[in-house]
């Protein structure tokens, strides 16, 4: 039951990364990485999980803002959804970023969050938020796949005993970008692409992502290959803010001589990890971005797409996003 | 007529300490020694507690006691208990920790142990109803639904009920509440067009943005008690009876209410807690609640699955109106939403006949109270995009069908067909139509700019709106100062302050010189109608009237005896009474008001009439020798139900493709008699407005049938409208015709602006889709798309509690 109430823990907030590291490390599964807090309170003020150490990370140096780099931009894990979504350098190059971090939570959230905690962020799963015992919360069986489960929020692709999505609206933007995000622990740093960083039940049934217990997410890479793509992002959510997403559309797009000759595209909320849908990017390239061709990959987006009883809305819903992301970018 | 302050802004004085944060709400009290407590809440939707162990506790640092529901007064079932050892739904109290502070009362609800035996549960009341079906409680399954006095029974309808009813309409199978009037199914037969539709209307939470916290402590025998309710005075009785006290025992402190829309309307089991608390400990406890507990006993809103058929002749005059309702009810108690959506589709449509027939069901989800427009909003929600599919088959535009059976003179409510005391629909429906500029509006429907298409909506509301029988009291001081006592709690609509202004205008005093008293019974106020059901207006200017009328007579009769003549030679004003022949005989108000202690009797208070109610006996009692005393019950006649009437128009951009919705305009004008307060009906007709786009659109109970698990106990899962989901601009406007059975005029007006606003939107969604498409509310994103897609929505027809 949940109570609003934490529990007592121990507050730690160092200011380099070697200490943040070093603390995440000596405190293993005990261990709390806290970025903006908005996932990390909840969990606690609800009592459904627990850690003894919370390793807060909000004054370690170095690990905030956005720096123009070689071959592109580096976006500290501690940069707030904010200052992404007002930065000029994104907006100019990666608008699809700067516009899926704008249509994040609310203002004030926006505001205390960060692109760090957005990705690493854990589903939002009713039941599994609820506090029951279902397969990712260790337990055995999972509430939303029964026979009159409400999962009108749930997935369409790669259920595993586990049926929840990924709500970040940033993760398919990175996704789209080909973001790299760089992760230190004890054993040093290591740089993993956008699209492994988040893992569905099949890989670990109680992760979201590739980050483990000492592992640290310290910034996220974007490379200059996609820089002033036509790029769309559209979220799908029941209200205008405040809301996670039904569905979330992002795409990177070149045209040259009137036909695709560059894309990647990712949907947020279908699956438990960013969908990129390969086989539009397959479809579209080499082809007008038109109605004809955004129609031919809006059903090819949707296919082998495996409802739930309160969910099925969400084929139609990710073929018009795809049709759209293609036709009005 | 001309009055000096109605009719006019003024900035009430509670305004300054709410924009500048200095209010104090029930959370911000603090009190000597106070602890804080924590409830042990039921996970369970229904189960039997047993071998509770909460020894470990006790033995806690920090630990100051338990409180559980055998220390308690039980009300009568089906009335919901403070705390139980039978919870009705998940989130119901068990128990209650005190503690030196909340994170020590936590830790040592998670070291309690208990045995929870599962007992059956349903959120599906036609479940409950079909034969063999789980009951909600042990003791029955259905509810003869009345406020304060609900019974419980025990109603199956059989097998072939529900195998007559016929794809996806509502089986109707024998009711236990009905009415009706004249030969509806003759009339239906006669009908040039009968439309036979079910719908459901989903229960939701009220998400008051203060929860319902409550501190309470005792001194020298009283209980001083600080809580966040709609009403002050009428909450007292209330009070005394639910804690098993006198009156004069209780102190309690409702100075401002963080929202309450009915879910606050008079004092809730919950307060009881903290005051037993307090009481067993012997220090001041204070229980805050958190917005999850909000959610999970914070009260709801009731479900409706219905069915209506409706008769029209060929000019869209509605000739039979027979509607059957199911209410999801709650455990418990609960509010009588279906009378009031009954008698609110009769005042509606002023239909030639009419049936009523409707049955309470339990479920294992929220207990139900009144929700802004109980039951009456619902019917705008469902019977209004009706109207809408009834004009297009019969060719009428909408407005025209509307116009045709809006009450006007000699409307009628109810199965008594009781006359409304004025109404005027028709001028409402005429000046919404006007500022939103209808006939040019309604050329866009049907538009397409892109992916998006328009549509324009019309939507009605009717509610009762007032009330007689309750006292006003005012108190002219030798300072100079008119102090109006008032019991009107403070709900956010400033109506304490508005109808006071009646007796200001009475006394013709300057504002500047009324003091409001209210907010604490310490204050000595008057028995008033609680601040519910749209009456607050009607009901206490009619108080502060007579009050004020007394206040006047006895300044008259003190200036005769004084000053020679008698009292029919004396006028008021400039805050003296005069003589009318020679104004240079006068007294001062302070001087009048000094006399009248140096008379006494009934000048000062020290006598007061038989009539008024205890309270306001006690009031005049501890106000008696501190000024001239005015004090009377309403006693003025009341012929006929005073009503308020709204007419909405809307316009939407509903993109195709995403099943996204924007209102992007909205217009409405509000008969509520003569308009007191100009800025709060243009704020209440607005906000009244977005949430009735939350219910059209957004809100919603969702439970796991499995389990009976909630599915939103948090704002951003129970999704009230955001600014972004509601129009950036509204209009608003009021016919301001004043309703005769009110001295001033005045009549209420806080439940059918929410309504209006719902059916408009709704309609104007099926305007952009083409015609009629949901019996529904809301209507999701999700459930758009799908009609778009031509897919099956993914719920049944008739379900309840599903996403």
């Amino acid at each position: 039951m949940s109570k609003d109430m934490m529990r007592a823990f121990e507050l730690y907030q160092p200011d380099s990364v070697e200490n943040a590291v070093e603390l995440l490390g000596r405190f293993g599964a005990d261990g709390w990485a806290m970025a903006g807090g908005n996932d990390t309170l909840d969990w606690f003020k609800d009592r459904v999980k627990y850690a003894g150490s919370v390793v807060d990370l909000s004054g370690v140096e170095g690990l905030s803002g956005i720096r123009e780099t070689a071959d592109g931009v580096e976006i500290g894990a501690m940069t707030t959804l904010t200052e992404i979504e007002a930065s000029p350098l994104i907006q100019e190059r990666y608008s699809v970023l700067a516009d899926s971090a704008r249509r994040v939570a609310s203002p004030q959230i926006r505001n205390t969050g960060t692109i760090g905690g957005n990705v690493a962020q854990d589903t939002r799963c009713w039941y599994y938020r609820y506090g029951v015992d279902c397969y990712r919360a260790g337990g055995n069986s999972c509430y939303a796949d029964t026979p009159q489960g409400q999962n009108r929020e749930h997935c369409l692709w790669g259920a595993d005993r586990c049926i929840a999505v990924t709500p970040s609206d940033t993760a398919p933007a990175l996704v789209v970008l080909d973001a790299r995000m760089a992760i230190v622990n004890a054993d040093g740093e290591r740089e993993v692409p956008a699209e492994e960083f988040f893992i569905g039940p099949e890989i670990d049934i109680e992760r979201m992502t590739v980050l483990e217990p000492g592992d640290l997410l310290t910034a996220i890479r974007i490379p200059n290959d996609w820089a002033g793509a036509q790029f769309y992002f559209e979220k799908v959510a029941d209200r205008n803010t405040w809301d996670f997403p039904l569905v979330n559309i992002a795409s990177a797009m070149f045209v040259e001589g009137g036909a695709v000759s560059r894309i990647r595209m990712a949907a947020g909320a279908v699956e438990c990890v960013p969908r990129r849908l390969s086989v539009v990017e397959e479809i579209v390239t080499g082809s007008a971005p038109d109605e004809e061709t955004a129609a031919l990959a809006g059903q090819a987006a949707v296919r082998g797409a495996t409802p739930f009883n309160y969910n099925h809305f969400k084929i139609p819903l990710l073929e018009n996003l795809v049709k759209r992301a293609i036709r009005d970018s | 007529m001309a009055y000096t302050l109605l009719g006019k802004d003024f900035t009430p004085p509670d305004v300054r300490a709410k924009v500048t944060g200095s209010a104090k709400y029930t959370e911000d009290f603090r009190a000597e020694g106070m602890a804080f407590c924590k409830l042990l809440l039921s996970p369970a939707p229904h189960a039997r507690v047993t071998n509770v162990d909460v020894s470990a506790v006790l033995e806690m640092e920090g630990v100051l006691g338990v409180l559980q529901a055998s220390e308690l007064r039980a009300p009568p079932p089906p009335v919901e208990p403070a705390l139980t050892d039978e919870p009705l739904f998940v989130g119901q109290p068990i128990l209650a920790v005190a503690a030196e502070n909340e994170t020590i009362a936590s830790d040592a609800l998670d070291a309690i142990t208990y045995d929870l035996e599962p007992l059956p549960f349903t959120v599906d009341p036609l479940e409950a109803l079909y034969p063999g079906g789980p009951s909600a409680r042990q003791d029955g399954n259905a509810a003869v639904v009345n406020y304060g006095n609900t019974v419980v029974e025990t109603r199956h309808w059989t097998a072939q009920d529900f195998a007559a009813a016929g794809d996806g309409q509502l089986p109707t199978g024998e009711p236990n509440m009905e009415w009706s009037y004249g030969d509806v199914d003759q009339a239906l037969a006669d009908a040039a067009l009968v439309l036979d539709e079910s719908f459901v209307t989903a229960g939701l939470a009220h998400h008051s943005m203060e929860p319902r916290t409550t501190m309470a402590y005792w001194e020298n025998g009283k209980c001083h008690l600080h809580g966040s309710v709609q009403s002050q005075s009428f909450s007292m009785p209330i009070l005394a009876g639910m804690l098993g006290m006198e009156q004069e025992d209780i102190v309690f402190v409702s100075e401002y209410c963080g929202g309450g829309f009915g879910s606050k309307a008079v004092p809730f089991p919950s307060m009881a807690i903290p005051v037993n608390l307090s009481r067993k400990i012997g220090r001041p406890v204070m229980m805050r609640l958190t917005r999850h507990e909000e959610y999970y006993l914070g009260l709801a809103r009731t479900g409706m699955q219905g069915r209506i058929r409706l008769g029209f002749n060929a000019d869209g005059r509605v000739t039979a109106a027979d509607l059957f309702l199911i209410q999801e009810n709650g455990p418990h108690a609960g509010f009588p939403n279906l009378t009031g959506a009954a008698a609110g589709v009769s005042a509606m449509y002023q239909p030639e006949s009419m049936r009523f027939r409707g049955v309470g069901v339990f479920t294992n989800t929220p207990p139900r109270m009144a929700q802004r427009g109980p039951g009456y909003n619902e019917m705008s929600a469902a019977i209004e995009p009706l109207i809408d599919k009834a004009a297009r088959e019969l060719d009428l535009d909408r407005l025209a069908i509307r116009m045709i059976n809006a009450p006007g003179e000699g409307a009628t409510v109810g199965p008594q067909r009781t006359p409304l005391t004025s109404a005027f629909l028709p001028e409402a429906l005429t000046m919404a139509a006007e500022q939103f500029n209808w006939e040019e509006r309604k050329a866009l429907s049907g538009q397409r700019n892109g992916s998006k298409v328009t549509g324009v909506g019309v939507g009605l509301a009717y509610h009762p709106a007032g009330n007689n029988g309750f006292d006003g009291l005012v108190r002219l001081t030798p300072e100079g100062k008119l102090h109006i006592h008032t019991g009107v709690g403070n709900l956010g609509t400033y109506s304490h302050s508005a109808t006071s202004r009646v007796a200001a205008e009475v006394l013709k005093c300057d504002w500047a010189d009324c003091i409001i008293e209210r907010g604490d019974s310490r204050r000595h106020l008057p028995h008033n109608q609680g601040q519910f059901g749209s009456n607050t207006s009607f009901t206490m200017s009619r108080t502060n009237y007579v009050a004020a009328m007394d206040a006047v007579a006895k300044l008259k009769e003190i200036a005769a005896m004084d000053l020679g003549g008698s009292p029919g030679d004396y006028d008021i004003g400039g805050h003296r009474v005069f003589a009318r022949d020679d104004e240079s005989k006068f007294l001062t108000y302070p001087d009048a008001a000094a006399r009248a202690i140096e008379l006494g009797g009934k000048f000062s208070g020290e006598e007061a009439p038989e009539d008024i109610n205890p309270t306001t006996q006690m009031a005049v009692a501890g106000l008696a020798g501190t000024g001239l005393i005015g004090v009377a019950r309403d006693n003025i006649e009341l012929n006929g139900q005073p009503a308020a009437h709204v007419a909405g128009c809307a316009q939407v951009e509903l993109d195709v493709e995403t099943g996204l919705v924007e209102v992007v305009d909205y217009a409405a004008a509000v008969d509520c008699g003569t308009v007191v307060h100009p800025m709060s009906l243009a704020t209440q007709t607005k906000g009244g407005a977005v949430m009735g786009i939350g219910m059209a659109r957004y809100e919603r109970h969702i439970y796991d049938r499995q389990n009976g698990l909630p599915g939103n106990i948090g704002f951003h899962q129970a999704k009230p409208p955001s600014y972004l989901d509601v129009p950036a601009e509204m209009q608003t406007g009021a016919v301001d015709m004043p309703d005769p059975e009110n001295p001033v005029g005045i009549k209420g007006m806080g439940e059918p602006v929410m309504g209006a606003g719902l059916a408009a939107v709704l309609n104007a969604i099926s305007d952009a889709m083409g015609g009629h498409v949901f019996n529904r509310t809301p209507v999701t994103t999700d459930m758009i798309v799908n009609a778009l897609a031509g897919q099956e929505q993914s719920h049944g027809p008739l379900d309840v509690n599903t996403a």
